[in-house]
């Protein structure tokens, strides 16, 4: 069982994870996580349904307290930064988290007032544009396709320009084109230097954009650390991990 | 502070954008009051209940089961594509999201009573005009202290297996204070008596509104953040 | 010993103290049944109110710890202070329900009506729908620490209503004058009912305290279990 460790390189984490542990009533959804990423890192989680992996991602995010244990963003643990800490922070589901009944443009308009971004009719503009939704600002979220939905999506996450995305399953569902899309966007993200946790049951996909990967099982890492072996060596040790559990 | 103002500003106005393009709440809230201007209208004797007597009644249960239609709404519309989950991981402060949903909530209600009263004072043939102001008052404060609540129970109910059904069970009880108080004064001023003879229901109406918006606002949180 | 264990324990303890309390309670009617005088306009249908004015003091405490330990819980997330709430809320409930049955009992064979808006069985009815909705809220959440806050919240906006309703209600009373039904006896009680009445307030305290107690171990061995169950699933 591989231990957690140190991402090579990093002076000071973006993201640090220590002894994390978070229960739903007599369930232990995590059982202390440890990690830590530096800036431009991506980590893949991989694992069964049920490990815990999404539980992960909310609480990096902000959306659950921890219970024991400490996330730091920056340096800084979250319970202090709060408000803060939500401004460095994006999330990407496999639910869009935007209003139907809204326009395209007023889904971002509205996002905009609620991260306090200066010009924001502006800004969603350009957003829009860069997710090649440009032309489609003024029609109803209802109306668009799931890859759409996708991208528009990505663009409401990144509009704050964050510098931790969170990903939680954001290839699921999407057909060939819209995730060749998603992949070249986060290749790009990766470029810029963001650090990203991606939570995803596509191995190949996973392993393409990750610097780092982590199996989680039953509210643990089993296995952490800098991507090192092929794709076949991987999913040997996947299987490997999963099946010990079952 | 000018944080504050703008996100409520802004949830406020998106919830009443959405209300507006769907308009099924909305809707449903004139249709109930129609319906309720008919029954009572066909079911009691006219020479028996004088139609004033009746009024200030039914026009609070009208306002309040009507009120309940669009306080369901609030919350429910964030279930859609997990849209809570945004409002959550944004930097906006909680008291902002929950001062923003009763502003969009009392902009509803609002709008019924506005269709209500003037139908109810067609109907049942009570002078509205003369105490008008009185009157409107009274309606914003009762209003303003059963959304309050009203809004804080909703964002537990959306979560439950009852859901809809929730609602009026939580709420019921704490619409007793705002809206005795506002049926008595009602009453009094169909009745043409001065108002000074309500002082003691005005006071428990603002007495009721301070305390529960305060706690409100103070509780949101608790119902919202894990 | 294990939690299970010493749950359990506590469970036995209680036992004692429920079997004296209950022979206290019968000391208490028979007491009021034999040693104390009649009221002379009701007769005796008014003994009733030895069950009936404990019951009611017995509930608004309860009520008013739901209140205090759902504070308690929202500032320390314990979650014990949960399940002490709860076992609060449902004992209150049961003597809530005592009151206003044992209400329309003493009215009857005096008024002829079952039910009247008399101000203090008023104020009792509304205090029974906020425990009700305490109790249905409890059960339409699945999520236990979801549950708690949920509940922590009404208990507390509960406890606030109620100075509310009781203005309300009594406000009313001043403007609608109607016929005090439930009266003890006269201006002042005469110091043997008042006696009785006393010990009867003193039992009902002691017997909600004991239930309290006993409905509280319940919850803590119920949940020492599923922690347990949960701790061997995991092994």
């Amino acid at each position: 069982m591989a231990v957690a460790s140190r991402s090579a390189g990093a002076s000071r984490a973006e993201v640090a994870v220590r002894g994390l542990e978070r229960s739903f009533g007599h369930v232990r959804a995590l059982r202390g996580i440890d990690f830590e990423l530096g800036a431009g890192d991506c980590l893949a989680v991989f694992g069964p349904n049920g490990a815990g992996k999404t539980t992960l991602l909310r609480v990096l995010a902000g959306l659950l307290r921890p219970q024991r244990g400490q996330v730091l963003l920056g340096g800084v643990p979250i319970e202090r930064a709060d408000a803060r800490h939500r401004r460095q922070v994006g999330f990407i589901a496999h639910y869009s988290l935007l209003y139907d009944g809204l326009t395209a443009a007023e889904n971002l308009r509205f996002y905009a007032r609620l991260y306090g971004i200066d010009e924001g009719a502006s800004v969603a503009e350009r957003a829009l544009g860069s997710v090649g939704l440009g032309e489609r600002a003024s029609d109803l979220v209802g109306t668009f396709s799931r890859g759409m939905v996708q991208r528009l999506a990505i663009a409401r996450a990144l509009l704050h320009g964050p510098t931790v995305v969170l990903l939680d399953e954001p290839f699921s569902g999407l057909d060939q084109r819209a995730a060749a899309t998603l992949r070249e966007l986060l290749l790009r993200l990766r470029a810029e230097r963001r650090t990203m946790v991606l939570v995803t049951h596509n191995i190949d996909e996973g392993l393409e954009l990750a610097t780092h990967v982590a199996i989680q099982v039953a509210g643990r890492f089993t296995e952490f650390g800098p991507l090192a072996g092929g794709l076949a060596d991987y999913r040997a040790r996947y299987a490997g991990a999963t099946a010990a559990r079952a | 502070m000018h944080d504050l103002l703008r996100v409520t500003w802004a949830v406020a106005a998106k919830d009443v954008l959405l209300e507006f393009r769907s308009r099924s709440a909305f809707v449903s809230a004139l249709v109930f009051t129609a319906l309720v201007l008919a029954i009572f209208n066909f079911a009691r004797d006219p020479t028996a209940v004088s139609a004033r007597d009746l009024a200030p009644g039914i026009l609070w249960i009208t306002f309040t089961f009507a009120g309940m239609l669009g306080l369901n709404r609030a919350f429910a519309l964030e279930r859609e594509n997990r849209a809570l989950d945004g409002l959550l991981l944004s930097p906006a402060s909680r008291t902002a999201v929950y001062l923003g949903k009763v502003l969009a909530n009392l902009a509803f209600v609002g709008a019924v009573e506005a269709v209500a009263l003037p139908l109810f004072a067609l109907f049942f043939n009570v002078p509205v005009l003369p105490v008008l102001g009185p009157l409107v008052l009274v309606i914003a404060l009762a209003t303003l202290g059963f959304v309050a609540v009203g809004t804080l129970m909703s964002s537990m109910a959306v979560n439950t297996r009852l859901a809809e059904l929730m609602l009026p069970v939580l709420l019921l009880p704490f619409l007793v204070p705002p809206v005795t108080s506002a049926v008595q004064m009602t009453a009094q001023l169909f009745a043409g008596r001065p108002f000074s003879e309500a002082l003691g229901w005005l006071r428990l109406l603002v007495g009721y509104d301070v305390i529960f918006v305060a706690a409100c606002i103070l509780f949101f949180e608790s119902t919202i953040e894990e | 010993m294990t939690p299970v264990e010493s749950a359990e324990r506590a469970l036995r303890r209680a036992v004692p103290w429920i079997a004296t309390s209950l022979a206290l309670i019968a000391a208490v009617y028979v007491r009021a049944l034999a040693f104390t005088p009649a009221e002379a306009a009701q007769g005796p249908a008014q003994k009733i109110f030895y069950v009936h004015v404990p019951s009611a003091w017995v509930a608004f405490l309860a009520f008013g710890i739901v209140g205090g330990v759902s504070l308690a819980y929202l500032l320390r997330k314990d979650p014990r202070l949960d399940l002490l709430a709860e076992s609060a809320a449902e004992v209150g409930m049961v003597f809530t329900s005592v009151v206003l049955v044992t209400g329309p009992i003493w009215g009857k064979p005096i008024w002829g009506t079952w039910w009247t808006w008399d101000a203090r069985l008023t104020l009792t009815l509304f205090l029974w729908f906020v425990v009700l909705a305490y109790l249905v809220l409890r059960g339409a959440v699945n999520e236990p620490e979801r549950r708690a806050r949920y509940a922590a919240v009404l208990g507390i906006l509960g406890a606030l209503l109620v100075p509310f309703i009781y203005a309300s209600v009594y406000l009313f009373r001043t403007i609608h004058p109607m016929p005090v039904i439930l009266r003890a006896g006269g201006p002042t009680l005469p110091g043997a009912m008042l006696a009785t009445l006393l010990f009867s307030i003193a039992v009902f305290t002691l017997f909600f305290g004991v239930l309290l107690y006993y409905r509280y171990s319940l919850a803590r061995l119920a949940d020492a279990r599923a922690h347990a169950a949960a701790e061997r699933r995991d092994a």
